[in-house]
Order: structure tokens, then sequence, then C-alpha cells
């Protein structure tokens, strides 16, 4: 909606945060179509940095397969499918590849003494890892069947796989695969002693940075990290750890036997964990079809809504690329976020596939579609650059608004404090923003391609073999639009020839123009795309890579490497002492365990990350075993099997293993043994104080620690970004705040994609004469009637700029039979009339024709005070320097030279070029108008009043024609000026209005009904109507009363039958009668009076606007609707009525209704003119800005800023072409693109005066006003798009 | 009269169109709560398909079947017509959104069953204010929710089934709140197809 963008004056914070929005969408949509390819590379270059991390996690596949039997009844099952299989699982067949057997070691000093350090607190306890040790591998059980011990039994691995070298060390190889913490220290009970920091060795192996989920201290440990206790900070002061052992083959006799030798020797009295059960878990990658049900219509949910997003993509060229980006954006959005995520070690542990819909919908594809309707829905001629950025402004708010909406729910989901959603919302959260950033990057980027590319296509279509015509012949020149005329009529469209504009390219541009051509682009991102998705469905978890993982893996024969042929050796060689099982009898037997409460059966496992317990730690640890001790390897992470097999080139693919139940193993130590195990350098190294945070914190401060840098992962991005911006972006890079008025000569504007205006030269043509500023220009086509401060009226041949009559401040006394009239009586007149009245003891001077040759030197010499200029016509005199700005001293009033010699109306067009050649007198200086004609200020309504704004003395009746007897009155100031026919119907400050025959220069009637000053005329017909400053408003008749002999000459000049325009000859009796007056029109001044179309709408100060029928100045409507004064009206043949007022804001009215159509704030300030074309308005404001808005919807479409003090002047050529004076210059624009066609210079000085008033003639030129001078510009041709 | 028939066959196909979409999410929905073991059936009815007891399916079909049409109609006599977010994408999302919710329901790991409920709760409230917004859908998903949970409470009172661990005099609290989503999705779905055929009424009598 486009008047959400356009805020009122007076702002709340919330309109104003909405229209920055908006602005920063806007630039970023013009820097998005703007450089299309950097940007999409530096999207994809973003995504696969993001991505990177992902390479390194082990894909997440499904999760393994359970099934417990129980222990008594075991047997290995066999490879034949068996009849009953009941619940047995396919997969549970033959022999598993290992049994686990894990002893879960729990010690702690008691009672814990306060002599003791905190290293005490696992030294002693790992310490007992090695007696354990020897222990489990001394064990033999000897029966009836034989004596077995655990070499026998024991998987024999072999090497490491050869990228584990630095393993060596640790893991055991050559041997039984029995990993315990005592690895740490090669099974030796003397290095361990001999170590100062064993929390240091540990340390050494883990992994830097990134760390997968199945690091070598929980393989070695056999829980996870944060549930080992080893620690400084381990508040329980209880030490966990397994030893695992893997045995290939089963022995419930030798397994019975070592559980209760270790039962025996470390007794677990309030252990009741069960040991029936042993669970096999199957590491397939098939899915059962239970869990594929909900899966798959998951996925199909997500695919209906993604086919149902994507369908409403509409008016763009391919709307499969459009969707397939779509799609590629939001899925981009989740690698990334999981891919962040992993950067920051968070590792995902929900099953990516399941929960991977749900965060697709979360996400969602709104947004994106949301912009493709926005951005096709702008005008389809605009520019592709300015609808992106028009598409994207216009929905800023509404996906700022959504983006806000949806992390405020995600951060209430975080806060559930549910850990499966709080990854989820951390997820969701991080996808929000890369799937935001990636949208305004590389979609919008896509988009923008696309929109062009559609563009291109229907350019194509339309203008099928034109570029490739052989250039035109010099003589017919003129497109095949062009009317025979001799002068192009602005409407053409002139094609210039593709060589000629090649030359005019710059390089760069030609290189991107290129670009386009070919479509590189595009191709190079479809390309891109293709190998993205390549890529994507490599990596894919279900994808190709697992495949083709799986085939190797199973094609690889397991356990090869010559390995089997090795005799069973000793285990890892220094650990293996043979010895007899009795010397396992040195270990210390338990002391008494502490008696524990029943209901204390919370184990510390289950409260571990609930977070550090500000409590004091408990004097005696309390060993307790719950149910969650029972399957302790489910804490670990799934893929802690596969990968400990893995490093012995064992794949656990589509096999299992059989996890055998826990042997429990309590260690009580007594401080004592403590400390006599303490290393000398324990207590010398106290625990290094924070950084190291303890490990329960450490762990429960994951996911905040992982938030936190992904902000200000975030807020780095946006800043590069912001700085990005900057140096990509010139400051003022789009519209709106462009000053793109500075444009050098010849300095051709064109955009990156090859649309160029046509290349020729407008000289403008400079009608000088005035003394002093124009104050009133009224135009009929033909003739041009300018009124400067000084009063004095000129008339000009819109045609040629030639000067036909001027009109002076005094009544100009000339011949009325050959019109023509002597310059030096004028002269004489001009100096003799010069304000007669004395102001203070500065009298004036009248100063006649001697006078004024007298004082030409003084003249000269003021002359040469001002710097020279160069000059612009080398034929025409340079009068700038005549102008006297100093109205302190006294100004002489002077005659610069005599006339040449007399005008002759004969030969119009000699007489102007004399007229030139002529230095006319300048300056006419008088105290009132020195005070009014201080720098005009913008506001409309502070019209400069000019000279007799105050009148002071009543009309002196100077001018007599021969016609009529009318009077002119001389001390008012013209406010109002129209011009029809060859009538000047002028309104002055004293409420007189007077008609001078715009040829000869004589005042033809004048009325004097009225006493309050007339600020706004219109002429019309035979009409004129006049507004008053007390807000009355005049209808006057001109009849014209023929002289009998001329009416046959004339034809029949009815009253009735007036011709529009119609010609009034000087032997014309002309009469100007008060038809009517409507007091009381409007309670204030009226302030714009506009006639058109039969109607006369007035504006004023009171709000409303009037609308009253020409015939019968019938008040027909008053429009309310403006919240300050009327500022601005246009209205046209069409009934067209808009209306501008202090407030800022547009009315469209109906006419025929009297109903507003529609009601827009356009502008911080007053609206200062409305200009409508059939299909947009044009506005220009106090704030110097000027905007165009789509007549029927109402929607801005762009806004051009214009140079101080020049907002007011813009008048419109043809439908495409918006004409705006700047400082000293014109600028010609595009309407449908916005663009700046050309900037032409009035005056040669690169800062000359502000061009206040610009008129449009019929002959497209253009008039405006330009200080003291009057510039006509004719208008070349129009452009036309290259492609 | 053919307007008549046309309106019945309309219906009737509506109808059927949710009674299936309610059949299938019934099913699917059903196997995500075995899956989790939560809830139980007598053995005999086991062996039916999909591990589920026979009458669950046609139950929750009809009764979405019911909720489908019941919402449009409902809308029409209350003279406010629904005009939020009437695309079928939006629909798809709202599905998927109401599948996410069992689905967490189902597999996601609660410390204790007020959160469970609490959570569930915000989603589906979540769910109303994102899809639907109006007070008669969030007056008739309370109520139908209510209706429902009470039905439930009747039949496990009465040891059709049972659940593995209820909470809540017999079944688990957090049944409402699944109710009220699944009435809001149905009721959602259900507008949408009379939107459409709507239109399609409205075309046919511009054509005539």
């Amino acid at each position: 909606d486009g008047r959400q963008l356009t805020p009122p004056p007076r702002m709340t914070l919330r309109e104003r945060l909405r229209e920055k929005i908006s602005a920063a969408f806007y630039h970023h949509g013009l820097l998005c179509a703007s450089y299309p390819v950097p940007i999409i590379l530096f999207t994809s270059a973003s995504i696969l940095t993001c991505c990177y991390p992902l390479l390194r996690l082990p894909l997440p596949g499904t999760g393994p397969v359970e099934f417990t039997t129980g222990v008594r009844d075991y047997t290995v099952p066999s490879h034949e499918p068996q009849g009953d299989l009941g619940e047995r699982p396919d997969w549970y067949r033959g022999p598993p590849v290992a049994y686990i057997q894990q002893v879960l070691v729990k010690a702690a000093v008691s009672p814990w003494d306060s002599s003791l350090v905190p290293v005490d607190v696992f030294r002693s306890p790992l310490g007992r890892v090695f007696s354990l040790l020897e222990e489990i591998r001394n064990h033999v059980h000897s029966d009836s069947t034989g004596v077995r011990s655990l070499e026998a039994l024991c998987l024999q691995v072999t090497d490491l796989l050869p990228g584990l070298r630095r393993m060596q060390s640790v893991l055991p190889e050559h041997g039984c695969l029995l990993v315990s913490p005592g690895n740490y220290w090669q099974n030796q009970r003397e290095l361990f002693d001999s170590d100062p920091d064993p929390l240091k060795t540990i340390q050494k192996h883990e992994p830097k940075g990134l760390h997968t989920s199945a690091t070598l201290r929980d393989l070695l440990f056999g829980v996870p990290g944060k549930h080992t206790g080893v620690s400084h900070y381990n508040r329980k002061r209880v030490v966990t750890y397994t030893i695992t052992v893997v045995l290939v083959s089963y022995d419930t006799r030798f397994l019975g036997s070592l559980r209760s030798r270790l039962k025996q020797l470390h007794p677990s009295a309030n252990c009741s964990l069960r040991d029936d059960h042993m669970v096999h878990v199957h590491f397939k990658e098939e899915i059962g079809i239970a869990e594929l049900i909900p899966l798959v219509t998951t996925y199909i949910i997500l695919f209906a809504y993604i086919y149902f997003s994507t369908r409403k993509i509409d008016m763009v060229k391919s709307k499969w690329g459009l969707a397939l980006a779509a799609v590629v954006t939001v899925l981009s959005s989740l690698l990334m976020s999981v891919g962040l995520c992993t950067l920051f070690g968070l590792t995902p542990t929900l099953n990516g596939g399941e929960i991977f819909p749900y965060l697709v919908v979360v996400i969602g594809l709104e947004n994106v579609l949301v912009l493709t309707k926005s951005v096709v829905s702008t005008p389809v001629d605009l520019e592709v650059k300015l609808r992106i950025a028009q598409g994207l402004s216009n929905e800023s708010w509404s996906i700022m608004k959504n983006m806000a909406t949806e992390l405020c729910i995600i951060l209430i989901g975080y806060f559930t404090l549910v850990p499966a959603i709080q990854e989820f919302c951390l997820f969701a959260v991080v996808g929000l923003v890369s799937d935001f950033f990636l949208q305004m990057f590389f979609f919008t980027t896509v988009l923008s391609i696309d929109i062009r590319r559609m563009e291109l296509a229907d350019l194509n279509r339309r203008l099928p073999a034109e570029a490739g015509l052989p250039p035109p012949k010099p003589g017919p020149l003129r497109p095949r639009e062009a009317p025979p005329p001799p002068r192009p009529s602005p409407h053409t469209i002139t094609l210039q020839t593709p060589a000629f504009r090649n030359l005019r390219l710059p390089k760069r541009l030609r290189v991107v123009y290129f670009l386009a051509r070919t479509r590189l682009a595009q191709r190079i991102i479809m390309v891109g795309t293709v190998i993205w998705i390549g890529i994507l469905v490599y990596t894919d978890p279900a994808g190709l890579r697992t495949y083709l993982a799986a085939q190797v893996s199973e094609q690889s024969p397991l356990g090869d490497s010559g390995g089997g042929g090795l005799p069973p050796h000793l285990g890892v060689a220094p650990v293996f002492h043979a010895g007899d099982p009795t010397s396992t009898l040195s270990v210390l037997p338990a002391p008494e365990p502490t008696p524990l409460p029943e209901n204390q059966s919370q184990g510390h496992h289950g409260s571990a990350g609930a977070g550090p317990r500000p409590q004091v730690p408990p004097a005696v640890p309390q060993i307790t075993w719950g149910a969650e001790d029972e399957e302790g390897w489910r804490r670990l992470s799934f893929r802690h099997w596969p990968s400990l097999f893995s490093y012995y080139n064992i794949t656990l693919a589509k096999r299992y293993i059989s996890i055998l139940p826990v042997i429990p193993v309590t260690l009580h130590l007594s401080p004592q043994e403590a400390i006599e195990t303490r290393h000398p350098q324990d207590t010398r190294h106290p625990p290094p104080p924070i950084p190291k945070v303890s490990a329960d914190l450490q762990t429960d401060l994951t996911l905040y620690k992982v938030a936190a840098l992904g902000l200000a992962a975030g807020v780095l991005l946006v800043l590069l970004l912001f700085c990005l911006y900057r140096v990509l972006c010139p400051r003022n890079y789009g519209q709106n705040g462009v000053a793109h008025g500075r444009r050098r000569r010849g300095d051709l504007p064109c955009d990156d994609y090859g649309y160029s205006p046509p290349v020729s030269e407008i000289s403008p043509l400079l009608l000088r004469g005035h003394s002093m500023d124009i104050e009133c220009l009224a135009s009929d086509g033909m003739l041009l009637a300018s009124c400067c401060l000084a009063g004095q009226i000129r008339v000009w041949d819109a045609q040629t700029g030639d000067c036909l009559t001027v009109i002076p401040n005094h009544g100009l006394r000339r011949s009325s039979s050959s019109g023509c009239w002597e310059q030096r009586d004028g002269w004489d007149s001009v100096g003799g009339a010069t304000e007669p009245e004395c102001l203070g003891s500065d009298c004036r001077e009248h100063s006649f024709s001697g006078d004024g040759l007298s004082e030409d030197e003084g003249d000269l010499l003021r002359r040469r005070s001002v710097p020279a200029r160069p000059t612009l016509f080398t034929d025409q005199p340079d009068l700038t320097p005549l102008i006297d700005t100093n109205f302190t001293c006294q100004p002489p009033s002077h005659l610069a030279t005599p006339p040449r010699g007399g005008f002759d109306f004969g030969g119009l067009v000699e007489r102007a070029y004399l007229e030139h050649e002529s230095p006319s007198p300048s300056t006419y200086p008088s105290p009132s108008s020195a005070a009014s004609s201080s720098p005009p200020s913008a506001a409309h309504l502070q019209r400069r009043r000019s000279l007799g704004d105050a009148p002071t003395l009543p009309a002196q009746d100077r001018a007599s024609t021969a016609g009529t007897q009318a009077t002119a009155d001389w001390d008012s100031s013209v406010w109002a000026m129209e011009l029809r026919g060859n009538l000047i119907a002028a309104g002055r400050s004293s409420g007189k209005l007077e008609l001078w025959d715009a040829v000869e220069g004589s005042l033809r009637c004048s009325n004097e009904d009225g006493v309050s000053g007339i600020t706004a005329l219109a002429f019309l017909n035979n009409r004129i109507v006049a507004a008053r400053l007390n807000g009355s408003l005049d209808f006057f008749t001109v009849e014209i009363n023929k002289p009998l002999g001329l009416l046959q000459y004339r034809g029949a000049p009815g009253r009735g039958s007036m011709p529009p325009s119609p010609c009034y000859s000087s032997e014309d009796v002309i009469s100007c009668q008060l038809t009517r007056s409507v007091q009381c029109a409007h309670q204030k001044p009226i302030t714009v009076l506009r006639a058109a179309a039969g109607r006369v709408v007035t504006g004023s100060q009171d709000h409303t606007v009037r609308v009253y029928r020409l015939e019968d100045s019938c008040c027909l409507f008053t429009l309310q609707g403006h919240s300050g004064g009327i500022t601005a009206i246009y209205i046209d043949q069409t009934m067209v009525l808009a209306s501008g007022g202090q407030d800022g804001a547009i009315c469209l009215w109906d006419v025929l209704t009297g109903s507003r159509v529609s009601h827009v704030y356009g502008h911080r300030g007053d609206v200062t003119s409305l200009v409508c074309t059939t299909s947009c308005v044009i506005s220009s404001g106090l704030d110097d800005l000027i905007c165009i808005w789509d007549r029927s919807t109402g929607i801005k479409l762009y806004s051009i800023q214009q140079e101080v003090g020049c907002g007011a002047s813009l008048g419109v050529i043809s439908e495409s072409l918006l004409v705006t004076g700047g400082q000293g210059c014109v600028s010609f624009w595009d309407l449908n693109f916005g663009d700046l066609l050309q900037t032409v210079y009035l005056g040669q000085s690169s800062d000359g005066q502000g061009v206040r008033q610009l008129l449009v003639l019929d002959n497209a030129a253009i008039v405006c006003d330009f200080g003291s001078e009057l510039s006509l510009v004719y208008v070349p041709s129009v452009l036309e798009k290259l492609d | 009269t053919t307007s008549n028939i046309n309106g019945t066959t309309n219906l009737v196909i509506r109808g059927t169109m949710l009674f299936s979409v309610g059949v299938f999410l019934a099913l699917v929905l059903n196997l995500l709560q075995v899956q989790r073991n939560v809830t139980l059936f007598p053995p005999d009815v086991i062996s039916s398909i999909f591990s589920s007891a026979w009458w669950v399916p046609p139950c929750c079909g009809t009764a979405s079947a019911m909720i489908g049409l019941l919402y449009p109609c409902i809308d029409s006599r209350l003279g406010e017509p629904h005009k939020f977010k009437r695309e079928w994408s939006s629909v798809m999302r709202c599905v998927a959104v109401f599948v996410g919710i069992n689905h967490a329901s189902a597999k996601v790991d609660f410390a204790n069953n007020v959160q469970l409920s609490l959570t569930l709760a915000a989603l589906s409230i979540g769910l109303w204010w994102t899809f639907d917004r109006s007070r008669s859908g969030f007056g008739l998903g309370i109520g139908i929710a209510l209706l429902a949970t009470l039905a439930t409470q009747l039949l496990v009172y009465n040891g059709v089934f049972q659940y593995t661990s209820p909470d809540f005099l017999y079944i688990r609290s957090w049944l409402p709140c699944i109710f009220f989503a699944g009435v809001i999705t149905m009721g959602n779905i259900g507008r949408q197809l009379a939107l459409y055929e709507y239109k399609v009424v409205q075309e046919k009598t511009h054509q005539d």
C-alpha cells in the first residue's frame, strides 16, 4: 500500500521507523538490481562458507535400532530366518559384530577431608583403573569345559587406520579391544603416577575446535564427558568411568564369573541395576515402514506446501526458475543454519530428517512470495531496478513485522527449556536470519534478473528488427512516426543508430551490456545452481554419498591387512603382565559404603545437567546407582560404537552389536590413599581459576554461548554488509535524495543496461529585457507574457523568442495606428513615472532622457565592477551587469542608449533582434520592491508582493489608447496575469483588472469594481475569473463590440460562439463587465484559482476547495478534506481535479460528484504544485521533492529530489516527459522510468538563480524564469530504450 | 433444484475429502504415538492394520468431516466470512505445524507432564493465532476439544483402551491441546474447501 509509505508531517516513532525501513529496503533493492552478478557471487560464497562446517560433520543418518533380549536364555541367533520370528527384527540374525561388556566404575574418596585438594577427587579413583584392568585381563574362568580367559574371548584388533597415527599411543593395537581411561597412560600405573597433570593429558587428545560427537574422551571413559566427574570442579566428588571390553564371542560362564568376581571385590551396596537384559543395537541405514510413514507424510505435506506456495508466483519470466530460487533460498538457509550452529560447537542431536520439514515450514516461503508479488505488481513500464526497489520497499514493513513476530514466537519456544525444543528453536532462529539474508540478497537479485529477462524479451518482441536496420539516410532522418512539420514534435521517438550509441557508451557499460545481452550471468547462475543441487544430492544424508559409502564399506573385506594371520598377541604389549588372578587381591577391599537413605535415589547423573548447584558439596560423597546407569551407553552419541569400530576398519553398517548389562563397580577410597597417590605437583598446582568453568556449567552454557556467538556473528555480518553497501553504493544512490541535477554538461545519463537518452544538444534561448525578477508568466501558446517585479510586462513570441511588446509600468504612449511606439518616449516616461512619491528624505528624481544619458557613465563604471562573465551568445548583449542590486543608494533611473531605431511592427523579427542588440535599461528599484525582492521564500502562499503592495497613491491616468479610455494603475503591482488571444488580463494588488492588448501594448479596458487585491486570475473563453484577497470571487465577461464594418469581415463573432483563442483586433471595442461577484466565496484569501472544462476551481486558506460553473458562476461543490490551506490545484479538460494543501496531502476529486477519489500524504510541508497526466500525478512540495503517484491507485511510484527552492517548478511536456527547474538549469525526466534524461543549463555560470516558474507551451517548448531573464527551451525528442 | 442437488453433492464431496484427510492423519499420527508406546490397545484389536484399533481412524475421519463442514457453516451463519490467509499454501503450513505438534508430543522428552502440556497448549494457541485468528474458530476449537476429551475419558473409563502412563484421570493431560490443534487444522481445511466450492459455484453462475 503506497499510502503507508508517505508519512504525514507529524510522524510517530512507528511511522518514522517504518519510513526508515522502507527507504532502506528501497536502496537495497536498487543495489541488488544494479549489481546482480557480484551480489550473487557474494551470496554463494557466504552460503558455501556457512555450509563448510557441514562437510566435517558426520552425516546424520537414522538412529540405530535396538532390540532387547534376556541374558539368561540368550543364544546366538542363527543365520537362517526362523519361522516364529515373533517380534524379532529382521536384522537379528547371526552373531553380532561384537559383544560389549562395560564395567561401570564409580569411585569416590570418602569421607572427604578438608585437607584434600581438588585433584584428589579424581587422581586416586583414576589410579584404581589399573588394578581393575589387571583384574579383568587376568581373570580366568575354569570349569569342566576348560579354561577361558579374556584373551580367548575378546575381539582381537589389528592396526589402527592409517590416518589415526596420533591415536596409536592411546588406542590398543594388535590385541584385545579393551578401552579404559588407563589407555591415556598406556595402561601403566607408573606413567599415571608420574603424570603431573592427568587432566592435561586427557585434554591433550581432545580435538581442537569443532568436536564431533564421539571424542576420544568419550570412547575411553565410556560415559559422556560431563558425567565423568574428572574435573577440578566436581562438586559431587564422584568419578565415573567404564572399562569397555569388546568380546567377539559370548561365554556366559566366563562373563558370569567376571561379574561375580568384580562384584565380590567391589560390592555396590545399593545397586539395583538389572542385569538380565542385553541390548542389540543395529546400525542399519534403512528405516522401518512405521517410521517412514510419518516421515513421508511430513515430506508430502512439505512438498504440497511448497507447491501451493510457488504456484502463486506469477507474472514472471520463468516460474520454474523463481520457484527453484525460492526453494533454494529456504534450503540454503537451513543448511547455513546447521552449518553455523555446528561451527560454534553445537552438535545436532535431533534427527535431521525428522525436523527438517518443520524447519522449512517454520521459516516458510511467504516472504519470498510476497516479495515476488509486490515486485511484479509495480508498474511494468518502470525501470527494473526501480521496480525491484519499489516492490521491496512496499513490503518492507510487513516483512520486518513478520520476521519480528516469528523471532518472538521462537524465542518464547526457546524458554520452554525443553532441550529438544531449544535446539529446534536455535536452528530456526539462525535459519530465519540466514533466510532473511538470502531473501534480501539471493532471491531479490534472482528476481531482478528474471524481470530484466522478461523486459528484454518483451522489448525484443516489440521492436523486431529495428536495431538491425541500416542507418537511415541523412535526408529523411525522421523516424516513421514523425509528422512532416519541420520541428520534431516531442512525442516522436528518435532512435539513434546503434553504432553511434555504442560509440558513446563507456567501456565498462559496454562490458555490462555484453553480459546482459548474452545472458552470461544467468547462465552462470543456472550452472551454479545445477552444481549446487548436485552437491546437495551428493551430500544429502539419504543421498548419493551415503549410498556410495555403504557400497564401499560393504565391499571392503573386514579385518584384512593380514592381521588375521597374526597370533593372538598379548594385548597392548606393555600392559599385559601375565600374572595370577590372586594378585588382584592386593586391591584393598572397599570400605563400608556409607549407608544411604533410600529416598536419595536421585542419582547425581540425572541432575548433572540441571546446572551448578550453589549448595555446599556433601562431606561424604555419595555413590548412588540409578536407573540411568543401567544403560549408560544410551547417553553416548549413537555414533560412539561405530566410530570406535571404524578406527579398526570395522563397519557396523547394516550389522549389529550386543551390549551386555554393565557390571557395576563401586570404589570407596580413603583420604589416606588419596594423599598417598598424590603427585608432588598436585598440591603445588592449584586448579587454574576461571576461565575454565565447571564442566556442568560449561555444557549448560553451550546453548547460550552458541546463541550469543550466533548473534555476534549476525551483527558482524550486518556491519560488514553495511560497510560493503557504503563502499559499493554512492551516498545518494537511488531516486529519493539523488542530486543528479548537478550532472556535468555532456555527461550522458545512461544506466548499466544501456538505456541511454538521445544525444542532442538543447540550447536555451534567453529572453532578456526585464529589469527585475520575473513575477508572473502567462502564455497561450503563441504569445508569452511576463511581468517582472518592477511591473513591466513584456510580450514575447513564443516561437521565436522575440520581444513583441513592452508595457512598462507607466503608461507608454504609442501610436495606435501603427502599433509602433517611440522608445525614447517610452523611456522618457519610464523615467518620469518612477515612483512619484517620496519616502523620507530620499526623494526620487525624475530623470528624463537627458539625465539618463548623463548617468550612463556611472552605469558603465558599475558595469565594470561586475566580474566579467563568459558570454553565452556573442551576438547578444550581456545585460547582467546592468542589474542594479544595490538598492540602498539612490538609484537613478537611467536610459542606457538611445534606441537604434524605431520599432516597426511590420518586421517583427528584425525588431526583436534589435531589441536584443540594444542594452535595455535594467534596474527599476523602489523601496517597496527592494523590500520585497529579497530571496523569495518557497512558500507558495507568500507570493512575492512586488511594487505597490501597499498602494499609496490613487491610480494615475497615464495611458490612453485610441479605442478605449481606460486608466492604468501604475502604483499597484501585478499579482496575477493571464493571456488569451492577444489580450493580457492583469490583476493588480489594488483590485483592478486590466486588459491589455498584447501586440500593441495598449490598455484596452480596465475594471475597478473590486478593491481587494486580485490574487489569481483565470481567463477562459470570454470570461475572466478573479480571486481576491478578501476571499471573494468575481466573474467578468469580456465583450467585444466590433465596428459594424468589421463584423462581416471577421465572420460571425457571436458572444456565445467565441473561439477558444479569440483574436481581438485592435479595432474592437472591448469591455469587461463584472457579471457576478461571489462575496465570501471563501472565508480566507483565495490562494489558487484554476479553470478548465467549464469549471472554475478555487482553493483557499480556509482548507476548502470550491468548484464553480463558469457559465453561471454557480458554486457546485465545496470539497473538504484537507487539513491545511490549499496551495495547489490542478484541473484539466478531462475533469481531473487534484488539490494539494499545506498539510502535505494530495487529494484527487471526482468533479462530477464532488467525492474524494484518493487522498495521500506526499510531502513534508506544503504541496507547491500539482500536475496530472493520464496515468500519474506529479506533485512537488516545500520539501523540494517531486513525487510521482499512480493516479488510479494512489501509490507513490517514485520521487525526485529537487534543489532547494526549485521544488515548485515543474511541467509535463508529454505523457512521459517531465521537466523540472533547478539551480540555473532545467532537467528533463522520463516519467515512466524516473530517469534523468538531460539537464539544460540556462546560464553560463554554474550556480545560477533557481528556476521558480516553469511554463510548458503547446509547441513543446518550455519557458522558465531565470532571475530577470526568461528562458525558452525547445524540447528535443523523446528517448527510446536501446534494447 | 439443480443447484440444490449440486449443493448436496458438493457437500458430500467435501465431507468425503475431509473424512479421508481425517483418516489419513489419524493413521499417521497414531503411528507416531504407537512408536512411542503412548497408547495401548487391547491385544485382540492390535492385530488390525497399522497397529491401531479399527475404530479410531473412522472416528477421527467422521469427526474431522463434521468439523470441516461445521466451520464454514458457522462462518456463514455468523455472517463474518473468514478472510485471514485463505490460501492452500497456508492450509498446508497449518497441517504441517499440526503434524509437528503431534511429533513433538510423541518424540520430545519433556521433564514432566506439566511442561509438556503447557508447551503443547502454547503451540496450539500459536497455531490458532497464526492460521485462524477468528473468535468462532477459537470457541469451536475449545468446545470440541473439551467434548472430545470427555469422550476419550469415557472410553478409557470403560476400558476400551488405555494409556501407558496416564497423568490426568486416566488420560494424558495434553490430549485437549492436540484436539484443539486438530480442530483448528480441520476447520482450516474445511473453510478452504468451502471457499473453493463457492468460487466454482460463482463461476458457474457467471457462466449462466
